[in-house]
């Protein structure tokens, strides 16, 4: 059933009871053409281009869980793609362009809201990055605003210009923004299912299948199947699944944590950024502050962080905004992040046939979840990566060619 | 937040020690000689197991040396710390 206002108000006549589950509960079928193992935005998007672009018609999705319930549903929803290197910013701002059409092609409302994010300089250096990366950024075609102290102080009335580390100006990229995060997942779900995609939620898979160094099927806690490709979609358990298909990935899996404030009355308007103090803040919907910042140090799977981080994030945010300071704090929760070691994404081939991966977004995945599933859909469709993917192979950490994107996480390293 | 136990001063916070991954890693004798392949693997992959990790820490705030920490990465549970040059333990040992 399309959602549309006649169907809103034709339902309204039945209180709302009748409308039609979004997607269902199939079965596990013995047999499919392509399995995505992952039922967060990525993966979900990827069999949804799939089905959509590349006329690939008997695909199934295996979540463990359930869909959009690991880092599609842990992140702070902020969107932008004004990252320094050519290769980076052409994905991500596929993304952005992606995001821009994304609640009508999936007749689902994914709240995508362009308020704009000021990523803040607090140092020479810093107005530095910012200038070189605001000139990168429009030779790539993004949108970019290099803007001085004055300029932010008017835009951000309320927010501190004066502190131990000062604000002296900010990069802007009115296009990014952000957007809810469980509606991506919802949306490319129901417009997947939509296409014939099976969702099979709670479906673990315990064991890949190789003969000849190809893939060939997949062991689940549903039983068997066989496959003839794979695209494995894991955020936080890229290493595990490797690790069942015989190889390993540079990538370290360490927690990254967030947190809601109690909902308050309309206060920011737009997406805050810093690397050197290191917060990120922006206002939900609902009135929460959602605040982001950096992840811990050391690998874990526990999803749950370290409590000196959450004060490493409180800091920086009631120095910018002493306004926040009596506020409490309603939720916190963390994340398992499968960190590169250049902080980009690993999209591609691997050592095993017709099982291509993507992975390794790291702490900032979820703002490319259109561009990452679209570009990934069109490497497994095809069994080789286009023009925007290729950069990313696993091969790069061979060749020496890293995408070295300081940008990616909001914070030195 | 753990309390991690450095083999030099004891029990202390984990505020006071920083994480530098892996433990156990060896650099190739011959740098010049390996392969890119080899030299990759060195210098990026790592085995980021969802079980026991061996890891390397430095005790920053206190004093300043390296050790090893042997920890599940499931549970955050540390299962034993030992020095920089000792012998790995293996997991049944413990």
């Amino acid at each position: 059933m399309k959602y549309s206002f006649y169907n809103l108000v034709r339902n309204s006549f039945s209180y709302h009871e009748n409308w039609e589950k979004a997607w269902s509960s199939p079965e596990l079928k013995p047999e499919y053409d392509v399995i995505i193992v992952g039922g967060g935005g990525h993966g979900l998007g990827t069999a949804y281009y799939l089905a959509k672009e590349f006329g690939v018609k008997n695909i199934a999705v295996l979540e463990k869980g359930w869909i959009g319930g690991g880092n599609t549903g842990r992140n702070t929803t902020i969107i932008r793609s004004n990252y320094l290197w050519d290769e980076s910013a052409a994905l991500y701002n596929h993304a952005v362009n992606l995001w821009e059409g994304l609640s009508s092609e999936l007749n689902f409302n994914v709240m995508f809201s362009q308020r704009g994010l000021y990523h803040l300089a607090h140092s020479v250096h810093d107005m530095q990055e910012i200038t070189r990366r605001g000139y990168s950024n429009y030779l790539n075609g993004i949108d970019a605003e290099i803007l001085n102290q004055e300029q932010v102080a008017k835009k951000i009335p309320h927010m501190n210009m004066h502190g131990r580390y000062p604000v002296l100006g900010a990069l802007l990229q009115r296009r990014a923004g952000t957007a809810r995060h469980d509606a991506v997942a919802w949306g490319y779900a129901r417009a997947a299912e939509n296409l014939g995609v099976d969702i099979i939620q709670n479906c673990e898979v315990k064991g890949i299948d190789i003969s000849n160094g190809k893939v060939v099927g997949l062991q689940t806690t549903k039983g068997s199947v066989k496959v003839d490709k794979v695209g494995l979609v894991p955020a936080g358990h890229s290493s595990v699944l490797a690790d069942m298909a015989g190889f390993t990935l540079p990538i370290n899996s360490v927690p990254l944590q967030a947190l809601v404030s109690e909902p308050i009355k309309p206060i920011l308007d737009c997406v805050i950024m810093s690397n050197s103090v290191h917060v990120y803040v922006s206002q939900s919907d609902k009135g929460e502050l959602v605040v982001g910042a950096g992840s811990d140090a050391y690998n874990s799977y526990s999803q749950r962080g370290s409590f000196d981080m959450i004060e490493h994030m409180m800091a920086p945010l009631v120095e910018l905004f002493p306004i926040f300071s009596r506020l409490k704090m309603l939720r916190s929760w963390g994340g398992i992040v499968d960190v590169t070691p250049d902080r980009s994404p690993i999209i591609g081939k691997t050592p095993v046939k017709d099982l291509f991966i993507n992975c390794g977004w790291g702490t900032g995945g979820f703002k490319a979840t259109p561009g990452s599933a679209h570009v990934f859909a069109e490497t497994v469709a095809k069994g080789e990566p286009n023009d925007i993917a290729a950069p990313f192979s696993l091969d790069r950490h061979y060749s020496g060619a890293l995408v070295d994107e300081a940008a990616a996480a909001a914070v030195a390293h | 937040m753990f309390v991690i136990k450095c083999p030099y001063c004891g029990e202390r916070d984990q505020t006071e020690f920083s994480c530098h991954g892996e433990a156990h890693i060896a650099r190739p004798d011959n740098p010049a000689e390996v392969s890119d392949e080899e030299w990759g693997e060195y210098l990026f992959f790592r085995n980021n197991p969802k079980g026991i990790h061996f890891e390397r820490w430095t005790h920053d705030h206190g004093c300043r040396r390296w050790f090893n920490v042997m920890r599940d990465t499931v549970s955050d549970k540390i299962v034993k710390t030992y020095k920089m040059g000792d012998q790995k333990p293996g997991v049944k040992d413990v």
